[in-house]
């Protein structure tokens, strides 16, 4: 007997059922999934976003239009160099044309390589969570996975409409989100340790800095 | 195995460790109480009831999320290995990295491979698995085990970490904190870029969707993840949900039964190798299910919710028991409540016969089990099955002789009347009895009162007869 057939019968013999056999409902019903969506201002998101991302440790930018997000970031990105994603929101804003930002990667080493020494990782973001002040990222050819991971710091520019209520309404709109990539992660703050005494130290892994840049009209 | 009094005793009379585990899980209960309070979560209790009844009903069809589980990984383009102990897990990996010619993996925090003793039995195959969470990293240099299931260094301070660097890493003397976490993260970082295989676990298998969840907050699992090549996940089966849905309820409660965090800081769902364009990301993915005892735990219908369990750590959190002897008193790698019910159903209840009498039975662990697992319940379940498994071989005679003579003294009043006035003139020798010293060695010996209570009742002016003088007044 295979382990597979091993362990599958040894399930089926402790719980009495036969191989094939349908959901038992009648012992353990399930209900369809509780999803709470608060029924709330989608205006508000925007703000209930920035106290819980700056909370966590997080910094944001708000602007009011594309034009504006450069002059934004240009103090964080003065003397350092960056790696952006292919988020094509990004060269809408002008930030991969910038002379110190690296852009347009599509081949994994060079990606990694690249990441692993600049200062700074720019991306746009799928989704970002207003309860929790989460970002939301699926992989994908406009968004690598690295970029958010091995730069010191993290900056995420991005619409205000991308502001969802919660984590439930994100699973309201992605029921099955491996349909689309083969990593979605959810962001919620800086990289963070509290293992040496319970004491919380920043920038672990990931990176110790993170910045939202929401722009206002698209 | 018997208790180990003396190890125990050891950690009580360690001030410094005692003060670590009191601070360390007292900031957790603190972190945890902010988090699920009635203004924070108002359903809280609604989410708890809404877990334990999926988590009911796919352990109750767990082989049907099984197979549903497998066919959506392989349409995802991963692969699925059942595996029916470490042996095979193992064995497996170190196939693999033989296959490919790789000679080192980095891993993310993953009790399921402690359990195991994953690295152990690669290290002795010449694999190096390195561990990359901080608090893992620590142990794994020192080389011990988890001290908590959340929490694996708990018990060190940062004076401790500075020896176990100066001393495996050849650093000077460091003690500060960041900076310590620094050196961790510069030697860690180089091992992720050449890592050619990434080993995590799971904290949830999405059979709707064959993909796992990775919860954590360092960053390092989803470098292990993304980085090398290869991606390796190890699960236990009972990890498995039945969609990518319920992880509104799952999350909710995870993150701030654990540390007290509404979310972690990265929750990654993964699913099979990278996919068409997508830039980064693995090439092969290997989810390993593993059995090791698990199926075991089926039969009772009442034990099974054993394996409900999702590892937030609360139950040992609160519980007077593990703060006091802390985790590695316990004899596997599941420590606190939750251990002393899996512990004897794993390894069987005749194997550390003590275990499930560690405990008050004061309940705090199933007051914050956020899937309602009923410990206590559980561990007079075990306590049962281990009496009447020594009963068979008849090693404590004594205790039944005492409580049948008991029993008889108390249903007979005059001479329980007679031995009371006795007992209330002895009684405050018993802490020099001799085998009554041991139990008196861990209490405040209770004074017996000056006057008995039957001596009271017949003193009352009123008296019996009094009371059915009023009563017949009425």
């Amino acid at each position: 007997m295979t382990a597979r057939e091993q362990i599958l019968s040894d399930i089926r013999k402790g719980l009495n059922r036969a191989a094939g056999q349908p959901l038992r409902f009648e012992v353990a019903p399930l209900a369809a999934p509780t999803l709470r969506i608060p029924r709330s201002d989608r205006n508000l998101y925007v703000d209930l976003f920035v106290q819980k991302f700056e909370t966590l440790g997080g910094k944001s930018f708000r602007v009011r239009d594309t034009s504006a997000v450069v002059p934004a970031i240009a103090e964080l990105l003065k003397q350092k160099s960056a790696v952006a994603s292919n988020s094509p929101f990004l060269r809408k804003c002008g930030v991969t044309g910038l002379p110190q930002v690296h852009a347009g990667f599509t081949e994994r080493d060079e990606l990694k390589q690249a990441c692993a020494a600049v200062d700074i990782g720019i991306t746009s973001v799928d989704y970002a969570l207003a309860a929790t002040g989460t970002f939301v990222m699926l992989s994908s050819h406009n968004e690598a996975r690295l970029i958010s991971l091995l730069p010191p710091a993290h900056i995420a520019i991005f619409p205000r409409s991308l502001i969802l209520a919660n984590l439930d309404e994100l699973l309201s709109i992605l029921p099955r989100p491996a349909d689309q990539t083969s990593s979605m992660v959810l962001i919620t703050g800086p990289s963070r340790t509290a293992d040496i005494e319970q004491i919380l130290v920043r920038g672990v892994h990931g990176p110790g800095e993170i910045y939202a840049v929401i722009v206002d009209a698209e | 195995m018997k208790v180990p009094e003396a190890d125990i005793q050891q950690a009580l009379n360690d001030p410094r460790l005692q003060l670590a585990i009191y601070t360390a899980t007292g900031r957790l209960i603190d972190h945890r109480a902010g988090v699920v309070s009635a203004e924070a979560l108002p359903d809280y209790q609604a989410l708890r009831n809404e877990a334990n009844a999926i988590k009911k009903h796919t352990i109750e069809n767990l082989d049907y999320y099984l197979e549903q589980l497998e066919s959506n990984v392989i349409a995802h383009g991963g692969n699925v290995i059942f595996c029916r102990n470490g042996e095979e897990a193992a064995d497996f990996v170190l196939d693999l990295a033989k296959k490919r010619d790789l000679h080192m993996l980095v891993k993310s925090k993953s009790m399921t491979s402690e359990e195991i003793h994953f690295n152990e039995r690669l290290e002795k195959h010449h694999l190096e698995a390195v561990e990359t969470d901080l608090g893992e990293y620590i142990l794994q240099l020192a080389h011990q085990r988890p001290y908590h299931i959340v929490a694996p260094a708990l018990h060190l301070t940062r004076y401790d970490v500075a020896d176990v660097f100066t001393k495996e890493l050849g650093v000077e003397n460091e003690v500060v904190i960041e900076k310590q976490t620094k050196i961790a993260r510069g030697v860690l970082r180089r091992k992720f870029l050449e890592a050619g295989i990434g080993v995590s676990g799971a904290n949830f298998l999405i059979a709707d969707s064959g993909a796992i969840v990775v919860v954590e907050n360092e960053g390092n699992a989803r470098l292990s993840t993304s980085a090398p090549k290869i991606h390796i996940a190890i699960a236990g089966i009972e990890k498995v949900i039945p969609r990518a849905q319920d992880l509104a309820v799952f999350l909710n409660l995870l993150g701030r039964s654990a540390t007290g965090q509404p979310l972690t800081v990265y929750t990654s769902l993964l699913s099979g190798p990278r996919r068409g364009d997508e830039i980064d990301g693995p090439d092969e993915f290997y989810l390993l299910l593993l059995d090791n005892g698990r199926t075991k735990l089926l039969a009772d219908p009442e034990k099974r919710q054993s394996l409900y369990c999702i590892r937030c750590g609360a139950c040992l959190n609160h519980c007077p028991v593990y703060r006091k002897i802390g985790g590695h008193n316990y004899p596997w790698v599941y420590s606190g409540p939750i251990g002393a019910i899996i512990t004897p159903q794993f390894h069987g209840v005749n194997q550390d016969t003590w275990l499930p009498f560690a405990s008050s039975l004061c309940g705090a662990c199933a007051e914050v089990c956020p899937v309602k697992i009923e410990i206590p319940k559980l561990l007079l379940k075990l306590r049962e099955e281990v009496v009447v498994a020594q009963r068979k071989n008849d090693s404590d005679g004594m205790e039944r002789f005492a409580f049948q003579l008991f029993a008889w003294v108390a249903t007979h009043p005059r001479i329980y009347l007679l031995l009371a006035s006795l007992g209330s003139i002895f009684f405050p020798l018993v802490p020099h009895i001799g085998p009554l010293k041991k139990w008196a060695s861990q209490r405040t010996v209770p004074e017996p009162a000056k006057q008995s209570f039957h001596q009271y009742w017949a003193s009352r002016s009123i008296g019996r007869a009094g009371w059915s003088n009023r009563n017949d007044g009425a």
